[in-house]
């Protein structure tokens, strides 16, 4: 018995792979699967799925391609635990699916994903760190001197992730919060943490850009100072836009009888503007010709708001988030982020620009699903479900001749004819380290979060600049390599110290072999091949029949592989 | 590399090898990741040239630097000052005064870029941002058109100080930067293990890694094992020497500073080592407020020690005749100070600095108007810059690139030669 004997921790994390497990019979149960896999038309899927399959094939129809087959249902498993909750399966929750035979078994999978409450404060801290990074990036809320909370924005997310606030709901928060920074401070409200840095110059010229790109795809950053050549957007609008966040204000809150800023509020205050007239509350910005012009709030279709700075008369921000929540540009942008982030690629390039000059590859389908979205009430699962039970999210990511000029890599618009594979982001890295191998669990979730910031810090590189740019040297480069060659996570995670994952495996009953194959699945998603085999014997032998030692070596072997590290 | 050399201790050992070459050969593929072949550092010094980028993240604010407009509404507080070459540059910049009639000061750099990221890009490459192709950055580019005459280098060609560079693009992870502290320092560099076991280790991944590619899942496997390989390298080789700063005499230390200073010297060191692109990075320059105090107490200072003893030691090596300099950002600031004695971005009419592998110092190429804000005579570009270093460096500006879907791309984007440089 692999693993008998083992308490039962109350940490899940434990349950998962606790659940006393025959080696032998494993193996045999993922052979038996392998053969006698069921087929048959899943039951219920909802209508939506169909009208991405027919629009996707009907591309395929086009170019005359072909798509490649369906993936292998354990291969499957794996990619859906990245995408949807951040990790790569256990064993036994892949156990657990290799032994459904039922024709339905992948919506059901998706399901017990999505619903089922073992995977609810997963699926929420998974979604909260996307969006945490779409928010205020990598670094926020790293830096010295700054006034965002990561707490406070994470404590936020996953609570709405949590409760699966409708999408517009959440943006309709994140566009007009009020109230401060810091979990547990008076008035807390995480959400203000979106906005605070980026309305902390009077201009609030970050808030603009980052409202307009991250939640109606359109990209305005360029014409703050000029007309933009190829975007329809014109610096009148973009002052337009950006009259809307005049009102707002970020307050340093200190400690108690020092200097030291504790957390900040963001507040609306009344906007006087700049020509003094708080009833006619203007802003005025000057064309490259030197000509200045005055701008009033106007939402980006044209609709105006009234021009006074008076906060009871007009709310400005409030009235932005009706207008914004009320646009199609918030469907079609949420669905190709939703799309980039299980397919590999958005319908458009960059993901967040949608306007006329950057048209889609699909469009008639971000069309489509982005007005599903809206008649579903913007539940996230429901799109999610959509997307993962459609063909394309099923098929192989291997390569067929017949599709091989199917490649986004080269700058082809995508046809989703195969899976693409592509490298784990670094948080996924690291929850699969941590669930797979229970590397550093350790406290309580917002002690293992922080500690999975200051781990992933050690890739961020910010450029310095006021819009906080930033980049990742998580990239597939040698200092990743490092990382995973040398670094104190896979030590951990390779570690033999008494309780480790791998010392508890190693001390089992069952034999070699069969611990071997324990370590491919657990890893891979698929059984040692005979040549791999064949290494860990040779491996046993120089390391003179240390079987511990065997195991180490292959486990790290397993993890540094492209194979590991790419989802596939 | 890590599989063709030395065969690990012992029978059992031997017999371990022999089980992997056979369970390998069963894929067709070979058990090695890459074919380089070692070399003593002295031969990879000899005649081979260069660069070292200095990359003022932020942009920096040329008008106060080497552009000075002193008396005009736009010129600020900063006075000019003469210098070893035939051009005056800042009074905070006086120890590069005394160096400068090794550099070239481009002051007729014109171009588009103004927001950082595309402006960063722009700079690093040659060409502006397109959603469906990556471009390589010039240190990519060096890299790959100098890494023919240096066979028997293990440090990555490509080294990033500092700084995060622009990636490789189309050419491939192989040439991305290696990013390292400015103090030299790498993460993760150590390993616990012996070699042999390493070996052993490496030999077990590689039939993974094999087996993974022969799948045909994607390019992004292949590049996995490259960069496999090269970390091999990185942990293995006694080259990697170059990056410890500390082996410096006091003296060398004192003499470039801490942060930037240290990240200079570094370059030096791996220069000699052979490395052909090392940039180095000095940030926050985007001062839209509060500049000439900020760039007066710590960055002019910052700057000015830095280069000036990069510039000083390479020529006292004999190492300034093949390595070039270049100074730049992702653009200028406007001539115009804005309401909070700040400049914003300004890429219309701005400078860099060039210098050394034989190009003309001591001289100032073009101008500006009196206020600064348009360039008189021939505007010059992001490609112009490096099409001129390419011909300092001996890259034929003939050579072309293939990227991913096929079409050809001119190096440095078919950018003109600036002549003054070489006359």
């Amino acid at each position: 018995m692999i693993l008998a004997g083992i308490q039962r921790s109350k940490r899940y994390t434990i349950a998962m792979m606790g659940s006393a497990i025959v080696a032998g019979a494993l193996v045999a149960s993922f052979c038996s699967f392998q053969l006698h896999a069921a087929t048959g038309k899943a039951t219920e899927l909802p209508p939506q799925v169909d009208k991405i399959n027919s629009s996707i094939a009907q591309v395929w129809k086009d170019y005359s391609i072909k798509p490649s087959p369906v993936e292998d249902d354990l291969k499957w498993c794996r990619r859906l635990y990245l995408d949807l909750i951040g990790r790569i399966p256990s064993y036994s929750e892949l156990q657990d699916y290799a032994k459904d035979k039922s024709a339905d078994r992948k919506l059901r999978l998706v399901q017990r994903l999505l619903e089922d409450d073992t995977y609810t404060e997963e699926y929420a801290a998974n979604w909260s760190s996307i969006w945490t990074n779409i928010l205020i990036g990598r670094n926020g809320g790293m830096e010295r001197r700054t006034l965002i909370s990561r707490d406070g924005m994470q404590k936020y997310l996953r609570d709405c992730f949590a409760r699966n606030r409708p999408y517009n709901e959440m943006v309709y928060d994140l566009v007009t919060a009020t109230g401060t920074t810091k979990p547990g401070t008076t008035g807390f409200n995480g959400a203000t943490n979106f906005l605070v840095m980026k309305v902390i110059e009077e201009d609030a010229v970050q808030a603009t850009s980052a409202v307009s790109k991250t939640f109606l795809g359109l990209q305005v950053q360029c014409t703050q100072c000029h007309n933009h050549p190829f975007n329809e957007w014109k610096q009148q609008k973009f002052w337009e836009f950006n009259a809307f966040f005049r009102q707002t204000r970020s307050l340093r809150r200190f400690e108690n009888g020092t200097q030291d800023v504790d957390f900040a509020e963001l507040v609306d205050q009344d906007f006087a503007g700049e020509g003094g007239n708080p009833e006619l509350a203007d802003l005025y910005f000057q064309l490259r010709n030197g000509v200045t012009k005055v701008a009033y709030p106007v939402f980006v279709d044209g609709t105006e708001i009234g021009k006074s700075g008076y906060v009871e008369q007009i709310n400005r921000r409030k009235e932005l988030g009706k207008m914004i929540v009320q646009s199609e540009f918030l469907d079609k942008m949420i669905v190709n982020r939703m799309w980039a982030h299980f397919m590999g690629y958005g319908f458009t390039r960059p993901i967040d620009d949608l306007g006329p000059h950057n048209p889609s590859s699909h469009p008639e389908l971000l069309e489509q699903m982005g007005a599903d979205f809206r008649k579903a009430s913007y539940d996230l699962k429901q799109l999610i479900t959509w997307i993962v039970m459609s063909q394309p999210y099923g098929l192989s990511s291997k390569i067929m001749p017949e599709n091989q000029q199917d490649d986004p890599t080269v700058g082809e618009p995508p046809k989703f004819t195969h899976f693409y594979s592509r490298q784990m982001r670094a948080e996924e890295l690291y929850q699969s380290l941590v669930v797979a191998t229970q590397a550093d669990r350790k406290g309580s979730l917002e002690a293992q979060e922080r500690r999975r910031n200051e781990w992933i810090k050690q890739f961020v590189v910010a450029f310095g600049t006021d819009e906080g740019d930033e980049t990742s040297t998580f990239n597939g480069s040698i200092p990743q390599s490092l990382m995973m060659f040398n670094g104190e996570l896979i030590r951990e995670a390779i570690s033999l110290e008494p309780g480790s994952w791998l010392q508890r495996i190693a001390n089992d009953r069952s034999g070699p072999n069969e611990k071997v194959q324990y370590l491919f699945i657990a890893g891979l998603a698929r059984k040692a091949k005979s040549e791999e085999m064949k290494v860990a014997e040779a491996l046993l032998r120089s390391n003179k029949g240390d079987a511990k030692a065997m195991l180490q070596d292959m486990w790290w072997a397993i993890l540094n592989s492209n194979e590991f590290i790419i989802n596939h | 590399m890590w599989n063709s050399y030395k065969t690990p201790q012992g029978m059992d050992r031997r017999h371990f090898m022999s089980h992997i070459a056979g369970a390998s050969a069963m894929y067709g593929t070979s058990l090695a990741f890459g074919q380089s072949l070692r070399a003593q550092a002295d031969q990879l010094k000899k005649n081979h040239k260069s660069a070292i980028l200095l990359w003022m993240s932020g942009g920096p604010a040329t008008i106060d630097i080497w552009d000075l407009k002193p008396g005009t509404t736009n010129g600020g507080p900063f006075k000019a000052i003469s210098t070893s070459g035939n051009v005056q540059i800042s009074e905070h910049m006086p120890l590069m005064a005394k160096q400068m009639h090794h550099m070239a000061i481009v002051r007729s750099m014109s171009t588009r870029e103004a927001d950082h990221n595309r402006g960063r890009y722009y700079m690093h490459t040659g060409y502006v941002p397109d959603p469906n192709i990556e471009h390589p950055s010039y240190g990519a580019v060096v890299a790959h058109e100098l890494m023919s005459q240096r066979s028997g280098l293990d440090i990555p060609p490509f080294v990033s100080v500092g700084g995060a560079s622009e990636g490789p693009g189309f050419l491939g992870m192989a040439w991305s930067p290696f990013n390292v502290s400015s103090n030299g320092r790498i993460r993760n560099l150590e390993s616990k293990k012996d070699e042999d076991r390493l070996k052993e280790r490496m030999a077990s991944l590689s039939l993974i890694e094999n087996g993974f590619i022969a799948q045909k899942r994607g390019s992004i496997a292949e590049d996995h094992r490259k960069i496999l390989a090269k970390t091999y390298d990185v942990m293995t080789s006694k080259q990697m020497d170059a990056f410890k700063v500390e082996l410096e005499p006091d003296a060398v230390k004192e003499r470039y500073g801490k942060g930037f200073g240290e990240g200079c010297l570094l370059a030096r060191r791996l220069v000699e080592a052979g490395v052909p692109f090392v940039e180095v990075d000095l940030g926050g320059w985007d001062m839209h407020r509060g500049i000439h105090t900020e760039l007066a107490d710590t960055k002019l200072p910052a700057l000015d020690k830095g280069m000036s003893a990069l510039v000083e030691d390479l020529a006292q090596r004999g190492l300034l005749e093949d390595t070039a300099i270049i100074w730049m950002g992702e653009f200028g600031r406007t001539p115009r100070i804005n309401g909070e004695a700040g400049r914003d971005h300004w890429a219309r009419a701005w400078s860099v600095v060039v210098g050394g592998a034989g190009m003309k110092g001591g001289i100032a190429v073009g101008a500006t108007n009196e206020n600064g804000t348009e360039v008189v005579g021939e505007p010059y570009s992001s490609e112009d810059v490096m099409a001129s270093v390419c011909k300092a460096l001996g890259i034929r500006l003939e050579t072309t690139f293939q990227s991913k879907s096929g079409r050809p791309m001119k190096i440095a984007n078919g950018g003109k030669l600036i002549t003054d440089l070489f006359a």
